[in-house]
């Protein structure tokens, strides 16, 4: 019996995968463990091993595609089987990817590593949730699966009022205002005519321009069109999420450099060389963002408070400060934590950071390396940005928008002095955090940059 | 200049628009049992005879395939006849002229006959002419190529119709419901046609589409007229021809409402309501479906003589309310 590829599941909650690059062709031999294909999830790429020795055949998972989980993509045939026989009858057997787990009988399987059942073979205990990412598993109109897919949402996640729980267009619509509601309606001076006022002022739901009115703006032929990735989705959809759901507030601060600046000197002058093959190097070499993690870090640490995530039932306060570092990549950005940042060192914090952001511009980082995290930090200091406001990445109740560090004229004492000052803004979520705590927090955080000694103890 | 419009029933209407092609072109002639002194079994010819003559006004013997193999063979000539079958029922007796000469002749002559016949058909239950004369044949002639299939339900389209037919230069049956013939409804003096293989909406709406024919329309226009009451926006589409089909008027109302209700008192099983399911969850209007389609047709049953059990064996107005309601409503 060949063996069957599938697309596994590597990140929780998803239910498509896209392909982006095949390391072996059809026809190739490859051994058990080899390197297969590399999956890109919502964030990450990951390489898949091959399941068993043989030859590669029936590729049918083509790149860039999206391709849902537990889907074969490919079959391996051992020395001795005859490639050839017809696909759709022969491999039946479950046989599982290196990713996932093999469903046992009788034993309920965690839906993250519950292999998806392919056609023709029954989920293992049909429940709701169970099933729900089988695409055709659920019970739903042709409508109400278009809307859906328009409006990125799984018919699974909807609960069906139509006959035996099939979903229909309302359920859809509804599902769609709820995830909505936070966006405020259009303000009616932009509406053109009265009759088109009242149709907004009925519960309709905000759409952003279709495509087609997008499109029809330009002359054809005056742009080119370049396909979402994963990633560029994902960021639409979280971005949208969150500016549209979390009450945003801001608080700014500025905050004198000179301090820190010539601690950095200092610690990086006494940095112990080390042997590489490059030469000697030092062992670290801080930059001022390392610094501004651990100062937003132990600032969370003394207004405890702040480190906080919102949820509806109960307000989750965090023991660590784990905080995420927005890292640009080609075609958008990721957020690596530095996890207990507050208990780090500097130089420890500085080389994980450096190595997290290495691994994040070849998007090889695993999603438990970007996933969660307390709060973030986003510098655009190095393009000379001198103050921005930044949308916080939930689960996080506040991210630290970070200026550029530059010579300003400050007045102390009735004097005019020089000194290096650079700008921060604290995006706060107002259901976790209010004013005066923020306030607090920020406040903690340039006590941190002025007094950087504190960060050494 | 607007033509006068005045209310003529639907029998007369079919009896203007005859007299007004016969006007117009010599070669067009009428051919039927019992049309010409009888005035035609539903009196649809009338007095045609004294005005036109027996030469124009022709009874043929009691032999529907003979009448519609002269029917065929004088419009193969270059003769425009209109034949009347006495009931449509009777289609089953001349079935060999209809589909395999009138139908196949201008394929198998590589084009260079057509066969401008009109043959009408009066069709339907509801008169209590029990089972052999009482049915619905029109899907049997819209299954075969060559053929054009129409069926009007107003004065109106039966006048404008059947003047398109005559000038039609393929054959095209013209099936009429008998319980339409005394209908009364607007049709303009003069000549006008209306297009073959065109759709007409009834009336518009957003929740719901009925393609209905013939006189279900009417009773599609009733349902929907009572459902108004109860909030609920009901699109009918009265088909009209049934080939060639106007797909595009059936898709579009179909993507606008998201449900369809087919309505037709031909027998449900492979009818025309089977057609234009398919044809919808075929097209682009499947991704606008929101609930499942629904057929409303004639039982599985000759129609019995019994007028309770005839009534009941076509869909009623009460019948196309509640499924009309039930799908609205979500309960299907």
């Amino acid at each position: 019996m060949p063996t069957e590829v599938i697309l596994p599941k590597v990140d929780m909650d998803m239910a498509t995968g896209q392909i982006s690059r095949w390391f072996a062709a059809e026809g190739a031999h490859v051994k058990k463990g080899d390197v297969l294909f590399e999956i890109e999830t919502d964030k990450a790429a990951m390489e898949i091993d091959a399941p068993a020795s043989g030859t590669l055949r029936n590729v049918t998972g083509k790149e860039r595609v999206d391709i849902p989980v537990g889907a074969p993509v490919a079959w391996i045939y051992a020395d001795d089987e005859v490639y050839g026989a017809k696909q759709d009858e022969a491999p039946i057997s479950p046989l599982v990817g290196e990713m996932s787990a093999k469903p046992t009988k009788g034993r309920a399987v965690p839906p993250t590593s519950q292999r998806e059942a392919p056609s023709g073979l029954p989920a293992i205990s049909p429940t709701r949730g169970e099933i729900s990412q089988s695409p055709t598993g659920e019970r739903a109109t042709p409508l109400a699966r278009r809307l859906a897919r328009e409006a990125g949402l799984k018919i699974a996640d909807i609960q069906g009022s139509g006959p035996r729980g099939r979903v229909v267009r309302a359920d859809v619509e509804a599902a769609v205002a709820a995830k909505d509601s936070a966006i405020p309606a259009q303000p009616t001076a932009e509406i053109a005519s009265p009759a088109q006022a009242e149709v907004t002022q009925a519960p309709a739901l905000p759409k952003a321009m279709s495509d087609d009115q997008v499109l029809k703006l330009f002359e054809q032929g005056s742009y080119e069109l370049v396909p979402h990735d994963n990633m560029r989705k994902t960021i639409a959809r979280r971005l949208v999420e969150a500016k549209s759901t979390i009450p945003h507030f801001y608080l700014t601060l500025d905050c004198e450099l000179d301090a820190l600046l010539a601690l950095r000197t200092q610690l990086n002058a006494a940095a112990p060389m080390k042997k590489t093959d490059k030469g000697e190097a030092p062992v670290y070499k801080l930059s001022v963002n390392d610094m501004v993690i651990k100062a937003m870090a132990m600032a969370l640490k003394a207004v405890p408070d702040a480190n906080a995530s919102w949820t509806e039932t109960a307000m989750v306060k965090h023991r660590h400060a784990d905080v995420g570092v927005a890292v640009s990549i080609p075609g958008g950005l990721i957020t690596p934590i530095i996890r207990h940042a507050d208990e780090k060192t500097l130089s420890t914090i500085s080389n994980e950071m450096k190595d997290l952001a290495s691994r994040a511009r070849s998007r090889k980082l695993k999603p438990e390396e970007y996933q969660g995290g307390t709060t973030a930090v986003s510098n655009l200091g190095m393009f000379g940005i001198k103050d921005f406001a930044a949308v916080i990445n939930p689960p996080h109740a506040t991210i630290l928008a970070v200026g550029a560090g530059e010579e300003r004229a400050v007045v102390k004492n009735g004097e005019i002095k020089i000194a290096t000052v650079m700008s921060v803004t604290l995006s706060t979520d107002h259901r976790a955090v209010d004013g005066a705590l923020g306030a607090e927090l920020l406040g903690a955080f340039k006590r941190m940059i002025e007094n950087p000694m504190g960060m050494l103890v | 200049m607007d033509a006068v419009v005045r209310e003529l029933s639907y029998a007369q209407a079919i009896q203007e628009a005859m007299a007004i092609a016969m006007d117009m072109d010599e070669r067009v002639f009428l051919m039927g049992e019992d049309i010409g002194v009888y005035g035609g079994a539903f009196q649809v010819t009338g007095d045609l005879v004294e005005r036109y003559g027996a030469d124009r006004v022709i009874d043929t013997p009691i032999s529907e395939l003979g009448g519609a193999g002269v029917a065929v063979g004088a419009a193969v000539t270059g003769m425009r006849p209109i034949f009347e079958f006495q009931f449509s029922d009777f289609a089953t007796l001349g079935m060999e002229q209809i589909v395999n000469q009138a139908a196949k002749m201008r394929f198998m002559l590589g084009g260079e006959v057509s066969v401008p016949v009109v043959m009408r058909f009066p069709a339907g239950s509801g008169t209590g002419a029990a089972a052999q004369h009482s049915q619905s044949l029109e899907a049997w002639l819209g299954h075969v190529p060559g053929l054009k299939v129409i069926q009007p339900a107003t004065p109106h389209d039966a006048k404008g119709m059947l003047l398109a037919a005559v000038a039609d230069p393929d054959p095209v049956m013209i099936f009429e419901h008998k319980l339409l013939y005394k209908m009364k409804g607007p049709v303009p003096e003069g000549h006008y046609t209306v297009p073959i293989g065109k759709a007409d909406i009834r009336r518009q709406g957003c929740d719901l589409t009925i393609v209905a024919t013939s006189i279900m329309v009417h009773k599609a226009l009733d349902a929907a007229a009572a459902l108004e009451s109860e909030g609920i926006d009901i699109e009918v589409i009265d088909l009209r021809t049934i080939r060639p089909l106007d797909r595009q008027t059936v898709i579009d109302s179909v993507k606008k409402t998201s449900r369809l209700l087919c309505v037709y008192e031909a027998v449900k099983t492979l009818g025309i309501g089977a057609e234009v399911s398919a044809l919808v969850a075929e097209s682009e209007a499947f991704d606008y479906l929101d609930a499942p389609i629904v057929r409303l047709g004639g039982a599985e049953t000759p129609i019995p003589y019994n007028p309770d059990l005839e009534k009941a064996t076509v869909p009623q107005v009460p019948d196309i309310i509640a499924a009309a309601r039930d799908l609205v409503k979500g309960v299907r």
